[in-house]
């Protein structure tokens, strides 16, 4: 009987961690796990300094670039109305290149089609600028499901990174964003790791920057070589973290320590 | 191209103590710097910034290197008369910028 008591209890343990799959956790923005003034600089538009770049994205969106003199504005109009829940889309499945896309793929895409205009550094300031413009326009839409068949299979490549075990310290993103979120790395809490703010004002950057910016810093972190900037690897992850973090409101431009 | 945010309330009653928010985007360049091949980065700071309401100056500040990049700064001041909250901000290089709103007293 005691026998039977204890394998039962293994049985239950085995189901507990079994069950840490993200999917069956409450969804927390990464805004939950910040201190009240760090949160209070993203709550008041007047306070949160990635407005600055939200401001020059608007400048920027005016202007006319390259050969074609078109400004985004020439073809899009306003971007209060026609970006209202475009980044909710991306990473998107491009066609024409026949691969995957993310944001600010899609817009270095524009510019260099369209605009007849060289692409924009990863990370420059006009890029970035630019696309928290964007994908501001959707602040408070919640991530709705992906539907395109044709990213299933990189949704599947997007989850075997986040899963895989890489670097000196041999850790994968699930370790701790799955498996430790609420708990501390040192004296910070790790949180779910949802894509949702980006691109963000981080404190310690003292700039805005990309999601790809903060993926290569925790691939950094475990002494892992970070994938490069644009390469279909972040892609892949940047779409599986979407998708992972469905029904969470965008909140571009974000804060975070 | 510098930006610039302000934050002041349209309209006041005489007496009413208003909260002011100003920021600027800068990058407070510290002078502790290196660039990549180990050439020091120049200092490159706001080093004064000031606010005037009507004419008078109501707050000022000398900034330091400690201050990070794009400064916010917050005060408060009570509403006296309609006219303008004008702001100057000074850097390192001389440059200078503006910015200015009205605020209507009852």
């Amino acid at each position: 009987m005691r026998g039977w008591l204890s394998l039962l209890a293994i049985g239950l343990l085995l189901a507990a961690a079994d069950s840490n799959a993200i999917e069956e956790q409450p969804k927390l923005s990464g805004l939950e796990f910040v201190s009240p003034e760090t949160r209070s600089l993203q709550a008041d538009d007047a306070s949160n300094p990635g407005m600055l770049w939200v401001l020059r994205g608007e400048q920027l969106w005016q202007e006319p670039a390259g050969r074609s003199q078109a400004s985004c504005a020439s073809c899009h109009g306003e971007a209060r109305q026609s970006m209202r829940g475009v980044a909710l889309r991306y990473p998107a499945f491009d066609a024409g290149a026949g691969q995957p896309i993310d944001l600010k793929g899609r817009i270095n895409r524009c510019r260099t089609d369209n605009q007849d205009a060289p692409a924009l550094e990863h990370e420059s300031e006009e890029l970035l600028a630019l696309t928290t413009y964007v994908a501001h326009q959707s602040r408070g839409m919640s991530v709705p499901p992906v539907e395109d068949e044709r990213l299933r299979s990189v949704i599947e490549q997007g989850e075997s990174l986040f899963r895989e075990r890489i670097g000196q310290l041999d850790l994968s993103c699930a370790a701790c964003h799955d498996d430790r979120w609420g708990q501390r790395l040192g004296s910070s809490p790790i949180p779910q790791a949802h894509p949702t703010a980006y691109p963000l004002y981080r404190l310690e950057w003292q700039t805005v920057g990309s999601l790809q910016r903060r993926l290569r810093n925790c691939m950094i972190g475990v002494r892992a070589e970070p994938f490069a900037y644009g390469s279909p690897e972040f892609i892949a992850l940047e779409l599986y973290l979407m998708q992972r973090a469905e029904g969470l409101p965008v909140e571009t431009p974000g804060v975070r320590p | 191209m510098t930006r610039t945010m302000i934050s002041a309330p349209e309209t006041a009653r005489a007496g009413d103590v208003v909260e002011i928010k100003a920021m600027i985007a800068h990058p407070m360049e510290t002078g502790y710097r290196v660039d990549a091949t180990g050439k020091p980065i120049p200092r490159n700071i706001i080093n004064r910034f000031e606010c005037t309401y009507d004419g008078e100056v109501v707050f000022a500040a000398d900034l330091h290197p400690a201050i990070s990049a794009n400064p916010f700064i917050a005060f408060s001041t009570i509403a006296t008369r309609s006219g303008p909250i004008s702001f100057t901000w000074t850097d390192d290089e001389g440059k200078t910028e503006t910015a200015s709103v009205e605020i209507q007293v009852e």
